[in-house]
């Protein structure tokens, strides 16, 4: 079992003649991932490495019947890219693009309000249920199929947190980045649900980071709802405040979104908190053992 | 991105905001004159972006245009310490020579983006000069907020809603109402993250002026908003993260001794995190990007080592679609380009590589021409990077 993706995704993908983008339509395919083709405005007709290429979504999807699309489309225009696939009733978004003004995303999700298509991102890896479909462009062979949901705000990060998992003979069931961006598609909460229903799931890793209050918010969810264990971990401990740490949802600002906040609401949830980023997988391991 | 503060009371001005008359200068003798024609009163305002400058001496009143030119002279150049500068402090390179008004009421207004419900919230309260932060924490129920819808702006009765809420009417309430608008105009219209002005101030007879602003935006839009990106002034930042960004590298310059260079954002805060759990302090954050490149990492050794403070390298990469064996050959690369360019590498060098091809990876490193200390996993990296600096 998993969520968001599996063997009935059909994946396009928009951006898909730039360098990013066809890259990583060849790593999905290779996968195992059902590619369907890509979007880019101005090219359709042509195929690029086997891919057959439309001009818009909404031909995409009349002519492939894809569920999905993945993003590689540039900053100043991702927002209209995210807009289109959901106007073209596309049901997942996938949109790695880093760099979308805040403001572009605040008017995306108000236009995807009452719409049927789930975003996930910006600026994220993407999601994979292992041994079915990669939808992102994290490195397929360090997962495993298996009972651990992930989710995250990071990248590289959460692939340190799969590769713990898989050395120590956990596999996942979906591992779900959610983009390191103030404003995004889809909150630690939607994919906490998600896997709350997914019988599958056993345990839980979240993944946060400084800034804003979604670790909060999902660790009031998880205190009423959730009764598998989840193990935490924060980034950003030494984070000094006032200064963006990469990410551009990453700061902590007037007092506010401080890893220690993060730890002690996820703690008083009942959450499994680690303090090293070392001791994820080893912490699941225990908690399922246990 | 940071401005300065006349260049945001400018960009008020723009929008509708009533700003004090007032003068940037760089030499001393100049504020005379113009102390002269506001009426032979002035403040002089030191010009750093940082906060807290009345606090620190960067604020003061003349009452005659010789006392003018003397502050001027003692603010100009010197090196202002604010609790937002650090305590090495900013040098002062423009003063703001602006018309003294008689203070009433301070108010303050503050635009930024409310994360949790997605859309920009307009703040308002009585305790002008404060910090609103501070203002949440010991009187949230003082802070009047306002939803703005992005589309829409600020609508005419959320501002009539404002002014009576601060408690005005008549005459000051309009002006009120121009100083509310011109707040959610000026961030809507500029790509801004945070628009403040505080204080918002209230004369003695009831006309409202913007004496104290900030304006901070959006990085990301910055390609679209060209006049306002040509007023990023590179003095206020620290030189070795202008020299990062130019590399494309995300570097922020921390105090500790152990230099860190990995690649991803969430990975780097982690490693931070990870050294600061074995007891030691890391020298800085960067992130090298996703593929961390040869060029990406030779550029981020010159960075991490022109920081005195740095006594050992932790670095840290999870190649995922890069393979590691590549990025080794890239690090080893970048360290001989750094000997054969007469700056060699004379610090420890901690080196954690995980994924693709690791094996590979880690035999380029052992077989290079320079001792590295190779790690297997992030704790044993860390711990060894800590053992390094009492070696």
């Amino acid at each position: 079992m998993s969520i968001l993706a599996g063997r009935d995704t059909r994946l396009i993908v928009q951006g898909i003649t730039g360098r990013e983008g066809l890259f990583h339509a060849l790593g999905c395919r290779d996968y195992g991932t059902d590619v369907a083709g890509g979007v880019t405005p101005g090219k359709g007709g042509s195929t690029v490495e086997g891919f057959p290429v439309w001009d818009s979504v909404a031909e995409a999807r009349d002519a492939s019947g894809c569920n999905a699309s993945l993003i590689f489309v540039p900053p100043p225009f991702a927002a209209d890219a995210i807009m289109e696939a959901a106007d073209a009733g596309v049901e997942l978004i996938v949109c790695i693009t880093e760099g979308i003004p805040v403001a572009d995303m605040v008017r995306v999700k108000s236009f995807l309000a009452g719409r049927n298509s789930r975003l996930l991102g910006p600026n994220c890896p993407g999601l994979i249920t292992p041994g079915e479909a990669k939808v992102g462009i994290m490195p397929g062979h360090i997962h495993a199929p298996g009972n651990v949901g992930v989710i995250s705000r990071s990248g590289t990060l959460t692939y340190e947190a799969v590769w713990q998992l898989t050395n120590e003979g956990l596999g996942q069931t979906t591992c779900v980045g959610i983009g390191g961006d103030p404003v995004n598609g889809t909150s630690f909460i939607d994919v906490l649900e998600l896997f709350a229903e997914d019988a599958s799931t056993e345990a839980i890793v979240l993944i946060g980071e400084i800034g804003g209050t979604a670790e909060e918010e999902a660790a009031a969810w998880i205190g009423k709802r959730l009764d598998i264990p989840v193990v935490g971990f924060i980034a950003g401990a030494t984070a000094p405040p006032g200064r963006r740490m990469g990410h551009a949802g990453a700061i902590v600002a007037g007092g506010k979104g401080t890893a220690a906040e993060k730890k002690a609401a996820l703690a008083a949830a009942g959450v499994l908190v680690v303090d090293s980023p070392a001791e994820m997988g080893a912490r699941v391991a225990a908690a399922l053992g246990g | 991105m940071k401005i300065h503060e006349f260049q945001a009371k400018e960009l008020l001005r723009g929008f509708g905001a009533r700003v004090p008359r007032g003068r940037v200068i760089e030499e001393a003798a100049e504020a005379a004159e113009i102390c002269r024609e506001f009426g032979g009163r002035c403040v002089v305002k030191a010009q750093i972006h940082a906060g807290g400058r009345g606090k620190g001496g960067g604020v003061k009143l003349a009452a005659s245009p010789e006392e003018a030119e003397r502050l001027a002279g003692e603010i100009l150049g010197m090196q202002l310490v604010t609790h937002q500068t650090g305590p090495e402090g900013q040098k002062v390179r423009k003063v703001l020579i602006e018309e003294a008004l008689d203070i009433d009421r301070e108010l303050y207004l503050g635009v930024t983006l409310d994360r949790a419900a997605e859309r920009p919230v307009l703040m308002a309260s009585r305790s002008g000069g404060m910090d609103i932060e501070e203002v949440a924490r010991t009187d949230p129920e003082a802070i009047l907020r306002e939803a703005i819808d992005p589309q829409l702006g600020v609508l005419p009765f959320q501002c009539r809603r404002v002014a009576s809420g601060l408690g005005f009417s008549g005459a000051t309430a309009r002006q009120i109402q121009a100083a509310v608008a011109s707040v959610v105009g000026a961030y809507l219209e500029t790509d801004a993250s945070l628009v403040e002005i505080n204080p918002l101030m209230v004369d003695s007879r009831g006309d409202v002026y913007t004496l104290d602003a900030k304006m901070n935006f959006d990085d990301n839009a910055m390609f679209r908003r060209r006049e306002i990106a040509e007023l990023r002034d590179v003095h206020e930042e620290n030189p070795l993260e202008v020299e990062a960004s130019k590399h494309g590298l995300s570097y922020i310059k921390l105090d500790g001794d152990i230099g860190c260079m990995v690649n991803g954002a969430g990975l780097a805060m982690a490693t931070m995190d990870i050294i600061k759990f074995y007891g030691a302090e890391p020298a800085n954050f960067l992130d090298v990007g996703g593929s961390a490149s040869q060029e990406a990492v030779a550029g981020a050794f010159r960075i991490i080592l022109s920081d005195a403070a740095v006594k050992a390298v932790l670095i840290n990469i999870f190649g995922g679609i890069a393979r590691t064996d590549r990025i080794a050959r890239g690090v080893v690369a970048a360290i001989e380009e750094l000997a054969a360019a007469d700056t060699p590498v004379e610090v420890p060098v901690i080196v954690r590589l995980e994924g693709t091809n690791v094996e590979e990876g880690r035999k380029v490193l052992q077989e290079a021409d320079f001792e590295f200390v190779v790690a297997g996993g992030m704790a044993s990296a860390a711990e060894r990077a800590v053992a390094a600096l009492g070696a």
